[in-house]
């Protein structure tokens, strides 16, 4: 069966056939083409698939997309801000927070969901609220120096 | 595209009443609710089932009543909600505690109260890919004949790993459950048989509707061992209560999950602590632990470990509580 889902994507309304067993990230990736957000494991291992959905991370290959009708989604490519780089994804490049990348998506969505709640997360906090991002490459301590050094621009501190 | 999930169709009930009946008449039902458990094993191919009925938009499911005497937690309610609200730390710790460690934190703004509670049973020899299962002539937990863990038995050893469980044991929580006909309510510990196949006993489209736990003066902590702190289902998990007494020692209560097919609130207790605290404690309770749980080769740390462990992190937590 499909159904009429009604999702506001990356700030903009949308309303599609969807079908039932359709999982969000195939939604996203093959329907709207936004590829941004990955898939890194066979479910629910790895974070590479976190997206926001109505301002909070959550795996979106474990979400059916039916199941999220009426949400806001937000995606890696719904953060540039006029076509720049917003603070974190600026962090994550400058800062080595990135290797191959295909963890940073998630990365960069966990973090995202955290600067909102804290403007000023110390480094258990950015632990905390990435511990559940797996990356293969960087060994994590860059990662965590990315999302330090934007939280810190954000409050208009230098890094 | 991920490996597409199999043909079901999706029900998205209002109400409790809606989702039993939406269950009742299709052949192959689940009830689908942060879909962090259900969802991973239907595109591993270890769950099957023609029709999901999705229980978010459920709004009696997400009561959180703290107001009264007792306590309510609908099924509904997310597990970061358990974790981060202060009233439950401050009444139930070790059912904080417990919601604070499970899984990753975007499993805990998905998962639910009554994912938690009703969470398959796991094995190596289990939750794995078709591929590998099929290499293996699959296991007696599904599709084949031999459970791996024991193949002279006659049952299946996946444990339960639920972590929430064991902490509401000890507050002796009962569950709300809704039926086809009535609403009945039974002890948490009811909910469960010592069967990984079949773990348990709620009877066909039973949906659980919230969690009861009495006003009580129970101080609590829970802890568990696993391969990796960040994420990992526990290995052994423990959760222990302490009462103190008008007259007489402390009252104790010790729950585990991860080691047995159910939840195990551990018996005799009482007669360990019968002359009050000393030296002698521990190793009595120590003892009837480690008689009455039954961990068996179904993950990667081996059994004996997981009984000593367990009792040592017992240990620890008795002695956080008496400190
Ligand atoms: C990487 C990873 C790590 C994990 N680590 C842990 C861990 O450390 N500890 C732990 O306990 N769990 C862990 N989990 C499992 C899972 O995230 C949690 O147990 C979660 O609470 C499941 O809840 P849910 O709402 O997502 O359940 P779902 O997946 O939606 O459902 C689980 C089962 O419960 C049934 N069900 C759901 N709600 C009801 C209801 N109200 N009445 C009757 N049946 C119902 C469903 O039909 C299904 O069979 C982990 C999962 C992953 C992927
Ligand atoms: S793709 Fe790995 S958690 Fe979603
Ligand atoms: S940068 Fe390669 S997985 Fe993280």
């Amino acid at each position: 069966m499909a159904r009429i889902v009604r999702l506001k994507v990356n700030g903009r309304a949308r309303s599609d056939a969807i079908p039932d067993n359709r999982l969000l990230v195939d939604y996203l990736r093959e329907s709207l083409r936004l590829t941004g957000t990955k898939m890194g494991c066979d479910g629910g291992e790895c974070g590479a698939c976190t997206v926001l959905v109505d301002g909070e991370p959550q795996l979106s290959c474990l979400t059916l997309a039916a199941s999220v009708d009426g949400a806001e989604i937000e995606t890696v490519e719904g953060l540039a801000v006029n076509g720049r780089l917003n603070a974190l994804q600026r962090a994550f490049h400058e800062k080595l927070g990135s290797q191959c990348g295909f963890c940073t998506p998630g990365m960069i969505m966990s973090a995202e969901g955290l600067l909102r709640r804290k403007s000023a997360p110390d480094e258990a906090d950015i632990r905390a609220a990435l511990s559940g991002n797996i990356c293969r490459c960087t060994g994590y301590v860059k990662i965590i120096e990315a999302v330090d050094a934007a939280a810190a621009a954000l409050r208009g501190q230098p890094a | 595209m991920s490996e597409a999930l199999p043909e079901f169709d999706l029900a998205r009930p209002a109400t409790v009443e809606e989702a039993v009946a939406a269950r009742a008449g299709a052949g192959d039902a689940r009830y689908l609710a942060g879909g962090t458990d259900l969802v991973v094993n239907m595109r591993r191919g270890i769950v099957a089932a023609d029709r999901l009925i999705d229980l978010t938009g459920i709004a009696e499911l997400d009561r959180l009543d703290l107001d009264g005497g007792g306590t309510v937690i609908g099924a509904g309610v997310k597990l970061a909600a358990v974790a981060e609200n202060a009233e439950i730390g401050a009444r139930y710790p070790a059912v904080a505690e417990a919601a604070a460690v499970i899984a990753g934190p975007q499993h805990r703004k998905m998962g639910t109260v009554g994912g938690n509670l009703c969470l398959d049973t796991r094995c190596v020899y289990y939750n794995q890919s078709e591929w590998w299962r099929r290499a293996n002539d699959y296991c007696l937990k599904y599709r084949g004949n031999v459970c791996h863990v024991a193949p002279g038995g006659d049952r299946c050893w996946a444990p339960f790993s639920g972590d929430l469980a064991p902490a509401l044991l000890i507050h002796g929580a009962e569950i709300e459950i809704a039926g086809a006909d009535d609403r009945r309510r039974m002890a948490l510990s009811d909910l469960y048989t010592d069967d990984g196949a079949d773990h348990l006993t709620l009877g066909d489209g039973e949906l659980v509707v919230a969690v009861h736990l009495p006003a009580d003066n129970w101080r609590s902590a829970y802890d568990k061992i696993r391969v990796r702190d960040s994420i990992d289902f526990p290995l052994a998990g423990v959760a222990v209560g302490l009462k103190e007494r008008a007259t007489g020692g402390p009252e104790l209560r010790i729950a585990l999950t991860g080691t047995d097919s159910r939840p195990v609130l551990v018996d005799g207790i009482a007669e360990a602590l019968a002359d009050g605290f000393d030296d002698s404690t521990f190793p009595a309770i120590e003892k009837r632990l480690k008689k009455q749980v039954q961990p068996m080769s179904t993950t990667t740390l081996n059994a004996p470990y997981r009984r000593t462990a367990a009792a040592v992190v017992a240990k620890r937590l008795i002695a956080r509580l008496v400190g």
